[in-house]
């Protein structure tokens, strides 16, 4: 409340708020060839606006002062005249003419997309992205993190502010290297998102079954940040997505480190070996926080709107079949995880679910078991 | 021959309007059938409009506070289809039963007991639409454009939605139908097509976009309903569809669509600013010229509301040529209001206050479509709260400013009575400084990167957010002022001359106010 009280006290009173970026006005110049382009035609067509505006508005105002009845006027009985309705006509079209040819030739530059030093794949899942390095063999998830996962609940009672970078966050950022030329091909699993990152200076449409092509070469390393900026049902206000730019040689180290966590991961977890039901539970309660709870309750319980209760009930103790079914290839409501987790991480989030929320099973899933269902 | 027209008096003597509710459900009157389709129209404005608080308050500050983010987005999707097909479009339609008829010399519609149909088929539309908020799963949510595959996981309001559509659909098809065998049939001897007033004329023109892009969106809505429960595959890529043909479909009614919502307003603002410059209006025939070609490029601007889907190069090309070429007709027609001005008699009662913000605003929205059209700025500007900002400037204060404009302006014609002109203004300032609070600040927002239909923000986009909400509830409030100067004016007030406003011409003005329930049943001779 108090935070709210000085926020209005600010609007009112119009003093300079202390994150200048608060009041960012305009578009934003970006680090590519393609954002400045942007920018610079976004600039030029305002300032057409804004002197045709000013001209227009400014005959409007001086006819509205001089010309009201108030002040004598008497009513003319011009009504019509070809010469400046061919003059308005034609000036206008020129006008627009000279507009077309820069942005005809920036459109030409953003569809060039030939020639790129690499290749990522971008897939929209709701509500989180995937990347796929093509020539590097690198992919993961990148969903929002979970400092503004638990503060943008319905009630967390926790102030946004006090959340760096609050739903521009997310676990795994997107790192390129700056210089080279990146083509990003998106898609998307479900339903349409697109991918948009606004210092790099465009947004594309993710669509099941499209692969879009886009590209950038950004110039300075940094983080940037965007959004997903289409409609993609309840959390498409929570799919941030983040750029980290750096030196060639700091990506290569990257992917480097990447892969060899990869391996390490690999070599601890071997899906044919016989599995503890302890361990499962385990790993299975790190599942469920990090991939169910965007829709499921915490503690399992019903959660209006979005998730039937897990507490009990023939959905989570029915038959261990139609369970990994629902799990792997979703329903309407329940999305399909079978391509987002691994049969290590299947196993273990429905062991975990069928013996938590007061649920007592008794039983473990084996992810050999789940292998069977691929 | 004067026995006949002897007898048709007669007979109107014993044909008022019939007692009670059922003067309302039997109704073929014009008349009656334009007052009910404003009252709807009114209605289903408080209704959105209070949609669009919900929407507002949550955006107030950052943090969910208010709403699930699903019941958010069911607020949006709602607001806007309760504001396009129950508010705008009603609207338009209720003016035309009413002017049309009297404005061309005709007794009433052409077909009258189907303007009836059309007319009671829109409140079962919208309790259909508006009974999905109480159905388990909640209201659709998807965005009014309906986009597949999204909007097949809607869940028990899906069949809901799509048959509301159908109905709005059916009830204005059958209005269009109905203004064109009216105009093209039913003017009064000697008023040719060039003599017709401007309303008239934008009225032929939508009519005819109706009858076109309605069918369509039935097309869509209808392929939609069988991908969910008929197993097709339409827009579904799994099964060898595809999910950017609806957007191609849609957008094919869309933007003939929006025009539909704008070309009724340019005719309401040729009206009103001659009479009150008293000065007729400047270049009409290139106004009708101006229209009819706005019109015909509607049908072929489409792809521009979906840059970004990944259209060929050359598509984008010829989208953005022919987006930015609809500036010509549309400059063309604010010049032709400047110049109408210019050198008049000017007064500023309320229609014309409105007409004038109309005029203003309505350009600086068209500005930024202009700026929208320009495609390599346009993948930055698409789906952002710039956009928001954009169409709210052309609906807001393009089209329901201008309805309001026409509701001042012939209010006394239909109540007979004077409005209260010192509430008319105040509501006119309230309205147009807090519209620009609550829609301007949202230009600043989509610039700054804020995506739209979001429930939540990074708290950089805080203050304008802010602004905005205030703005809005301002906003929201002073159409309270417009309810009560119509309630007012309806139950009493200084009686109305039969010209009402002194520079005002045509055959409505020539009626006494209020406007007998059967007019021009022997039609007038137009020099």
């Amino acid at each position: 409340m108090k935070s709210i009280l000085h926020r209005l006290s600010l609007i009112v009173g119009f003093l300079p708020t202390a994150a200048l970026a608060d009041w960012q006005l305009n578009l934003t110049r970006g680090v590519t060839s393609i954002s400045r382009n942007a920018y610079d035609l976004h600039m030029l067509v305002l300032w057409v606006c804004t002197i045709i505006g000013v001209v227009v508005f400014g005959v409007m105002f001086w006819s509205i002062f001089h010309h009201r009845k108030s002040r004598g006027a008497q009513a003319a009985h011009f009504h019509e005249s070809t010469t400046v309705e061919v003059i308005w006509t034609l000036v206008p079209f020129l006008i627009l003419v000279g507009l077309a040819v820069p942005a005809t030739r920036a459109l030409i530059h953003i569809e060039d997309a030939s020639d790129a030093d690499m290749s990522i794949l971008i897939t929209g899942y709701q509500w989180k992205w995937h990347y796929k390095y093509l020539e590097d063999d690198v992919e993961f998830f990148s969903k929002l993190d979970q400092d503004s996962n638990r503060a943008r609940m319905l009630g967390s009672g926790q102030d946004p502010a006090s959340v760096e970078n609050y739903l521009l966050e997310v676990d795994n950022p997107v790192v390129i290297p700056v210089g080279k030329k990146v083509r990003f091909l998106t898609t998307a699993n479900d339903v349409i998102h697109a991918w948009w990152v606004p210092a790099l200076g465009f947004k594309r449409d993710a669509i099941p079954g499209f692969v879009n092509e886009s590209w950038a070469l950004v110039e300075e390393p940094g983080i940037y940040r965007g959004q997903c900026a289409e409609l993609c049902g309840r959390d498409h206000g929570f799919m941030p997505i983040v750029v980290d730019a750096r030196p060639p040689e700091a990506y290569a180290a990257w992917v480097a480190e990447f892969k060899a966590k990869r391996a390490a991961v690999a070599q601890k977890q071997d899906p044919k070996r016989a599995w503890a039901r302890e361990e499962l539970v385990a790993h299975g309660a790190e599942v469920y926080a990090a991939r169910c709870s965007d829709c499921h309750a915490a503690d399992g319980s019903a959660v209006n709107g979005s998730a039937p209760s897990l507490a009990g009930g023939e959905i989570v103790l029915g038959a261990v079949d139609d369970l990994i079914d629902l799990v792997m290839f979703g329903t309407g409501e329940m999305h399909a995880f079978g391509g987002q987790l691994s049969d290590i991480d299947i196993a273990a989030v429905i062991t975990f679910a069928r013996n938590s929320f007061g649920n007592n099973a008794g039983d473990d899933l084996q992810p050999i078991k789940v292998a069977e269902f691929r | 021959m004067s026995h006949a027209a002897a007898h048709a008096d007669h007979h109107d003597h014993h044909h008022g309007p019939a007692k009670g509710i059922g003067r309302w459900l039997y109704t073929t009157n014009h008349k009656d059938i334009g007052t009910m389709y404003m009252v709807f129209a009114l209605i289903m404005f408080f209704i959105g409009g209070a949609m669009a608080m919900v929407i507002r308050a949550e955006l107030f500050q950052p943090g969910l506070q208010l709403v699930d983010p699903q019941f958010f987005n069911s607020m949006t999707t709602m607001h806007a289809l309760v504001m396009i097909f129950g508010a705008v479009m009603p609207a338009f339609v209720g003016l035309a039963n009413w002017m049309v008829p009297v404005m061309i010399g005709a007794p009433d519609m052409a077909l009258p007991r189907l303007n009836n149909w059309s007319f009671w088929i829109m409140p079962f539309a919208f309790l259909l639409l508006l009974s999905t908020l109480f159905l388990p799963g909640g209201a659709p949510a998807g965005g009014w454009t309906m986009y597949a595959p999204l909007v097949l996981q809607t869940g028990e309001a899906f069949p809901f939605l799509i048959l509301a559509v159908h109905m709005m659909g059916i009830s204005s098809v059958l209005g269009a139908i109905n203004i064109i065998a009216t105009i093209f049939n039913m003017r009064a001897p000697g008023m040719t097509y060039m003599k017709l007033p401007l309303f008239v004329w934008t009225w032929i023109i939508t009519a005819f976009l109706l009858i076109t892009s309605i069918p369509v969106l039935a097309g869509a809505v209808t392929m939609l309903l069988t991908d969910k429960y008929f197993g097709t595959s339409f827009f579904n890529a799994a099964g060898g569809g595809d999910p950017v043909m609806f957007q191609h479909i849609f957008w094919f009614f869309g933007h003939p669509e929006v025009y539909i919502m704008i070309l009724p307003a340019f005719g309401i603002v040729s009206a009103i600013i001659p009479t009150f410059a008293r000065k007729p209006l400047f270049g009409y025939e290139s106004m009708v010229y101006a229209t009819a070609s706005i019109a015909f490029l509607s049908f072929i601007v489409w792809a521009h509301h979906m840059f970004t889907v990944g259209m060929p190069l050359a598509g984008e090309l010829f989208f953005m040529y022919t987006t930015v070429l609809i500036a010509v007709p549309t400059g063309v027609k604010v010049f032709n209001w400047v110049a109408t001005m210019w050198r008049g008699s000017m007064t500023f009662e309320t229609p014309m206050l409105f007409a004038l913000g109309f005029v203003v605003l309505f350009t600086i929205g068209g500005f930024s479509g202009l700026m929208l059209g320009v495609t390599p700025v346009d993948f930055q500007y698409h789906d952002t709260y710039f956009v928001v900002a954009h169409f709210h400037y052309v609906l807001v204060t393009g089209a329901v400013f201008s309805i309001m404009a026409a509701t001042y302006y012939w209010l006394p014609k239909w109540t007979g009575h004077m409005y209260d002109e010192r509430l008319g203004k105040l509501h006119f300032w309230s309205s147009v400084i807090t519209v620009n609070i609550l829609f301007f600040p949202q230009h600043f927002l989509g610039l700054a990167g804020m995506p739209r239909r979001i429930p939540d923000y990074a708290v950089q986009f805080t203050d304008f957010n802010m602004i905005s909400s205030i703005g809005g509830f301002a906003f929201g409030l002073s159409q309270l002022l417009f309810l009560a100067v119509v309630i007012k004016c309806a139950r009493g007030g200084e009686k109305a001359t039969d010209r009402v406003w002194e520079g005002a011409e045509g055959l409505e003005w020539t009626l006494p106010s209020p406007a007998p329930y059967h007019s021009f049943t022997t039609p007038p001779i137009v020099r």
